[in-house]
């Protein structure tokens, strides 16, 4: 008996179906189990954790169910809420940068001389990593270092001058634009890649036509690539919010320049308030996916009728004809490899 | 550039109305992207200029005057060995060939599967993916260290190397997009021929799929030697840090010795900036493309 249905599961192990079962069980166990353990475990663990007042270090009996409190605390401390203010600015930052990345993608674009060069220099700050960042601008913006200096060689006064890192006022906008230098030449690099992949015939029309640059930049790059811009103007709101980076090397959210992933870590790790930094959180991933849902929908009742979505269509028509085909194709060979039996 | 070759007919005709105008702009422009490079290197070049002072002279002169020597040497020695840099790089190498190994490697045979077969819970699977990917890294990390802490993965190079192989997300994306254009017809003549789904995968597939394993390389190899977050929170003791945190060595008491510290942010810095001027076209098309594309 036990034989028989030895015999019967090695049939069905060397039948295309029962492989289809074996390759799938084996080349997607590995890459869920990861993605189990590292991301949606710890997401369940995060939502009930923020119900609790916990230590890391806190045995599970010893845990403190405190219901909403910690959602409530999320709001009306003013060091979380307030964090989730300065987000603000890294918004802006983002926005601005956008804008510089479209104009010089736009610039880099047509025929410059050393435009590679001017690109490569751009874009390496992307390649740095935070930390060196973070030494690299502590230097620059000291008080009485680099860039005081080069404003004194324009003809400022260091008396008049803030400090850059420590003025309340001013400290925000020094570290955002240190986000704007790390992250331009990327976005720029991007847009130049969108800008490339346009027709070249259209400017050839266009300036046939008599057509200005700006009008070429207005009529015809703007609307080819304005999905790519679309996508990115989201995914910097989305970024601004967890704007953690610059800040924690260059002043580790002293002087008011800690960001709502700031306080968190903060909350977390040293504090070890963990119940409150899950709830922190819980909400930033709330805000992130109605971003996302919001950027899902814009998508589909905007950009419906673009041609873009046209294509993406027909290639998904194609492809279920194509599956189609091979399971059509499947049965005959399973049905062929029964008859041979 | 290619462009450059329509600009020529167009432009000659007009030549003799070639006004001030033509000329500002032309300078206008030279001007803009000049002072954008500018801004992007001044911050660099005012910490290599420094990296070469004595600590005397760094005390004397001012941030903007030049060293006199550009051959000493002796803050990079110094910075090299005080940060255990050397062991540093050999980390950071390690941890960047497992994961891109590993990540290449399970990322590929998912997008595969998922892919070309379809059963009950391939749509879950993507979007269990895509959800993943839009959470931030920083924030899961308040929960993640309790179960690395539980693996007891803390302060052990294998444990990191498996947690950041299991938020990679982004390149099973780019696996997945990539493979909606290579053409089923490949594999069913395959079949025909009697081959295993295993041959299929590693003989047709794995070749076809080498420009999105190149992209998914770059966009996750500048992460993964820039990581630092969770690098700092998982590798304590200071043999298995890596490059990116072994820079912390500099935070306290060596805070003010910018002489030194710009010498090792200059020696982090030298690796990319050689892979970047090696493989400048592959890493602006993997961005270009993981961004169309994700």
């Amino acid at each position: 008996m036990a034989n028989k249905k030895q015999s019967g599961f090695g049939k069905w192990a060397s039948s295309r179906k029962g492989q289809q079962v074996i390759i799938c069980a084996a080349f997607a166990i590995i890459p869920l189990l990861l993605l189990l353990v590292f991301t949606y475990i710890p997401f369940g663990e995060m939502v009930k954790f923020s119900f609790y007042k916990m230590k890391y270090t806190t045995p599970v009996e010893k845990r403190e169910f405190v219901g909403l409190k910690n959602y409530i605390d999320v709001f009306t401390r003013s060091d979380c809420f307030g964090a989730l203010k300065l987000s603000l600015y890294y918004i802006v930052g983002a926005l601005v940068q956008l804008v510089l990345a479209l104009f010089l993608a736009t610039l880099l674009s047509f025929r410059v001389k050393g435009g590679n060069l001017f690109k490569g220099l751009i874009f390496f700050p992307y390649l740095i990593s935070g930390i060196a960042v973070g030494f690299i601008f502590k230097f620059f913006f000291t008080r009485g270092f680099v860039f005081d200096s080069i404003l004194q060689l324009c003809g400022f006064n260091l008396d008049n001058l803030p400090y850059w890192l420590k003025d309340q006022s001013i400290n925000n906008w020094t570290l955002v634009s240190t986000s704007v230098w790390r992250y331009l030449g990327q976005m720029m690099v991007l847009f130049i890649g969108a800008i490339m992949s346009v027709d070249a015939e259209l400017y050839e029309a266009a300036e046939l036509d008599g057509a200005n640059k700006f009008q070429q930049f207005r009529y015809i790059i703007l609307p080819s690539i304005k999905t790519i811009v679309t996508l990115n103007v989201i995914l910097a709101i989305t970024g601004s919010l967890s704007a953690f980076e610059q800040p924690f090397v260059i002043t580790t959210g002293a002087n008011g320049t800690g960001t709502y992933f700031i306080i968190m870590n903060k909350i977390a790790h040293t504090s070890q308030k963990v119940g409150l930094a899950s709830a922190m959180a819980v909400v930033l991933l709330l805000i992130i996916l109605i971003c996302a849902g919001l950027q899902k929908l814009f998508f589909e009742y905007i950009f419906k009728d673009s041609s873009a979505d046209d294509e993406s269509y027909k290639a998904k028509k194609l492809r279920k004809k194509q599956e189609k085909d091979t399971r059509k194709y499947m049965k005959q060979m399973t049905a062929s490899a029964k008859g041979g039996k | 550039m290619a462009r450059g070759k329509t600009d020529v007919p167009s432009i000659a005709p007009i030549k003799e109305k070639r006004s001030l105008g033509y000329y500002v702009r032309g300078f206008l422009k030279y001007f803009v992207l000049v002072f954008f490079s500018l801004c992007a290197v001044v911050p660099l070049i005012s910490c290599v200029t420094t990296a070469f002072k004595t600590a005397d002279e760094y005390k004397a002169t001012s941030v903007m005057t030049l060293p006199k020597s550009f051959l000493n040497f002796s803050n990079f020695v110094k910075a090299f060995t005080t940060a255990n840099m050397g062991r540093a790089f050999i980390n950071s190498v390690i941890v960047m060939i497992c994961v891109l190994l590993v990540s290449v490697v399970i990322g590929t045979q998912l997008a595969y599967v998922l892919n070309r077969f379809k059963f009950p819970g391939n749509g879950f699977i993507r979007t269990l993916f895509l959800v993943a990917s839009l959470l931030p890294a920083v924030a899961m990390q308040v929960t993640v260290y309790n179960i690395m802490g539980d693996l007891n993965f803390i302060d052990h190079l294998y444990g990191y190397i498996i947690m950041s192989c299991g938020t990679d997300v982004i390149s099973i994306y780019i696996f997945i997009q990539f493979m909606e254009n290579i053409s089923v017809s490949l594999d069913e003549s395959a079949i025909v021929d009697g081959a295993s789904y295993w041959t299929i995968y590693w003989k047709i597939i794995l070749p076809l799929l080498k420009p999105a394993i190149v992209t998914a390389c770059i966009l996750k190899g500048v992460v993964i030697y820039n990581e630092y977050y969770a690098a700092n929170l998982y590798l304590i003791s200071p043999e298995i840090k890596t490059m990116a945190i072994s820079l912390y060595k500099f935070v306290g008491p060596m805070g003010s010795q910018y002489n030194l510290i710009c010498a090792g942010v200059i020696i982090s810095i030298i690796p990319a900036l050689v892979v970047f001027i090696c493989c400048q076209k592959q890493i602006y098309s993997g961005i270009t493309q993981g961004a169309v594309k994700g």
